[in-house]
């Protein structure tokens, strides 16, 4: 889908910004250019889409050099989010949203819709929102705005340059988490540009780490962890690499989903054999309507006859099964008990994380990611 | 005071008239200034035109410092020289253009200039042209600075003015040197008191004007 052969950017006072940088991006995935300031990865981004120029080397989109297209014909069949800041602020969220659409010409009712759409996707209600301008908005919302006019003429590419930068830690996880489910929909080819290697392993198919405008490892994320290619990688992925794994799993791919439950009339002596059959110390508690209610836990037992009685009300839940398992088990940890409770927007029960199961997803990441370094470059002979 | 006063209740017309010429002269001059100005403003941003932009401003503001009656008194001999009537309303116009320039264009060009670099390269970035970028995005982000340019060159215009009347083209200057020549304290405060006046409304008006052109975004 985009391919770079041997891009490289040297500017008039003789600084190489970018050199020699050939990768690949395959159709659907979602590739990060990292790397510390002045590394490059910009550059290299705005290459593809000739805001800068190359000054040697080729890059081909859909196998097509993209020196060949008219820049802005190539330009506006790819998507550009930056920043906030790059919202227009004399236009409606719609104007912005439909400024590609405009660009290639569709007409004002057709921009409308493609903007309430958009809007939709990114879960902002298109009738509170659609006519406000950007200063009336929160930070969040837009970064939302600028992702949906990214979209607006629906191109096949995109590229985002620190999308989420400029907004506060908790909504920043927030937008990644739905941008994620949202690409999961959409299946956009992406350039995604950011120095937060936490972002990067969370959003990433596939990250390019860059240093001093030179491309240092291409892989995906749990090889960069945990297989790093030299001492440069392993120092940026850091000691603590290990947890950043965490940012690699989604909760709802290690969490319990049908897990042992309790009724709040439930007896308590049916709870324990329960808990007995399963070999674990607790139950989740929900109600009819699928809501979770609290913990039952076998210490607890002694404490009365039903259920509701004895059971912990006041135990955090981490909502989102979409979230990464960093996200879940810092929750965890706050909440003191090694059971977390996953939940909807209503409070009903998605599915139940155990300490033990991150431990075990973590391990297999590990390892999943030696295996597969193994099979595609045959480990170097040890030297006797 | 009292003078000027009773001036005015037995001689309405008068004063109507000279306002009216005053007004005329001041209108044309700022339409076609602002024409001209703008257009120019707007050429000297482009691309590779930083040395044109050095000296037509620096040319702009020299102009500001020729003593408006010797302007005058310049145009009247150029204009003369080619064949135009060197005094009344032609001579007067074009002076008073020449003196709006220098805020149309100044402010025009820094308004411009201003424009955020990463609003342009927004708007570049997802396939604007040139054109579409000067129209959809500096242009309108401009606005408010250009419209304060205008306001600025219309006051002046207005002041200015009054001069126009030493060549003959009539105005609020007439009763100011009719006053001064045969000691009339009460026409030079008619004129003094209605030029301030009309360039307060004029510059009010502007406002509201520039309030409704304003792209709403932009507003306080």
């Amino acid at each position: 889908m985009i391919r770079l052969e041997k891009v490289t950017k040297i500017y008039p006072d003789g600084t190489e910004a970018v050199g020699g940088v050939s990768f690949e991006v395959q159709k659907g995935e979602l590739c990060v250019l990292l790397g510390p300031s002045g590394c490059g990865k910009t550059t290299t981004m705005k290459m593809i889409n000739r805001l800068i120029s190359a000054t040697s080397g080729k890059i081909y989109i859909d196998g097509t050099d993209n020196t060949s297209i008219d820049e802005n014909e190539l330009r506006r069949n790819i998507g550009y989010a930056i920043q906030d800041i790059g919202l227009f602020p004399h236009m409606t969220v719609a104007e912005n949203i439909g400024t590609v659409p405009a660009l290639k010409g569709w007409s004002k009712v057709k921009r409308r819709k493609r903007a309430k759409e958009l809007l939709e996707l990114l879960r902002m209600h298109p009738d509170v929102f659609i006519d406000k301008y950007p200063r009336e908005l929160s930070g969040g919302q837009r970064q939302r705005v600028g992702v949906a006019r990214a979209l607006g003429g629906d191109p096949p590419i995109m590229l985002m340059d620190e999308p989420f930068g400029a907004i506060d830690p908790i909504t920043r996880v927030e937008l990644q988490n739905e941008f994620l489910k949202i690409q999961q929909e959409i299946r956009k080819t992406i350039i995604f540009v950011t120095h937060d290697i936490y972002e990067a392993i969370k959003m990433g198919h596939r990250i390019a780490l860059m240093k001093e405008g030179h491309l240092v490892q291409y892989a995906p994320p749990a090889d960069l962890l945990y297989r790093p290619k030299d001492e440069f990688v392993a120092d940026f992925a850091g000691a603590d690499r290990g947890l950043k794994g965490l940012q690699l799993i989604r909760t709802e791919d290690v969490m319990w989903k049908s897990p042992p439950a309790a009724k709040p009339d439930e007896d308590v002596k049916a709870a324990r054999k329960r808990m007995e059959q399963e070999g674990i110390d607790w139950l989740v508690v929900i109600d009819d309507e699928g809501r979770f209610a609290g913990w039952a836990v076998s210490s607890d037992l002694e404490g009365g006859r039903k259920v509701k009685e004895i059971m912990n009300t006041s135990a955090l839940t981490a909502p989102s099964a979409n979230a990464t398992l960093s996200e879940a088990l810092s929750v965890m940890l706050t909440s003191g008990l090694n059971v977390l409770a996953i939940v909807d927007q209503d409070n009903r029960l998605e599915g139940v994380l155990t300490f033990q199961a991150i431990q075990d997803a973590l391990r297999e990441t590990a390892q999943e990611a030696s295996v597969r370094m193994r099979r595609i470059t045959p480990l170097r002979e040890e030297s006797p | 005071m009292l003078d000027a006063y009773q001036f005015v209740i037995q001689h309405p017309k008068m004063l109507a008239g000279w306002v009216v010429d005053h007004l005329c002269i001041s209108l044309v001059a700022i339409i076609i200034g602002t024409v001209l100005g703008v257009t120019l403003g707007i050429f000297i941003t482009g691309k590779g035109r930083q040395q044109i932009a050095e000296v037509v401003l620096y040319f702009a503001e020299i102009m500001m410092t020729v003593p408006s009656l010797a302007l005058f008194g310049l145009l009247m001999i150029l204009l003369g020289s080619l064949g135009f009537s060197a005094i009344g309303f032609l001579p007067a116009v074009i002076a008073l253009i020449v003196y709006g320039q220098l805020p149309i264009l100044r402010n025009t060009y820094t308004a411009i200039r201003q424009v955020d670099p990463a609003m342009i390269e927004a708007g570049r970035g997802m396939g604007m042209s040139e054109r579409q970028l000067l129209l959809r995005i500096r242009l309108p982000l401009a606005l408010p600075v250009i419209m304060a340019g205008l306001r600025n060159a219309m006051v002046l215009i207005i002041g200015i003015g009054t001069i126009a009347a030493l060549i003959g083209a009539g105005g609020l200057g007439v009763p100011i040197f009719r006053g001064l020549r045969n000691a009339r304290t009460d026409l030079i405060i008619i004129g003094g008191v209605s030029v301030s006046a009309l360039a307060l409304l004029v510059d009010g008006l502007m406002a509201l004007f520039e309030r409704l052109i304003t792209p709403k975004g932009l507003r306080e």
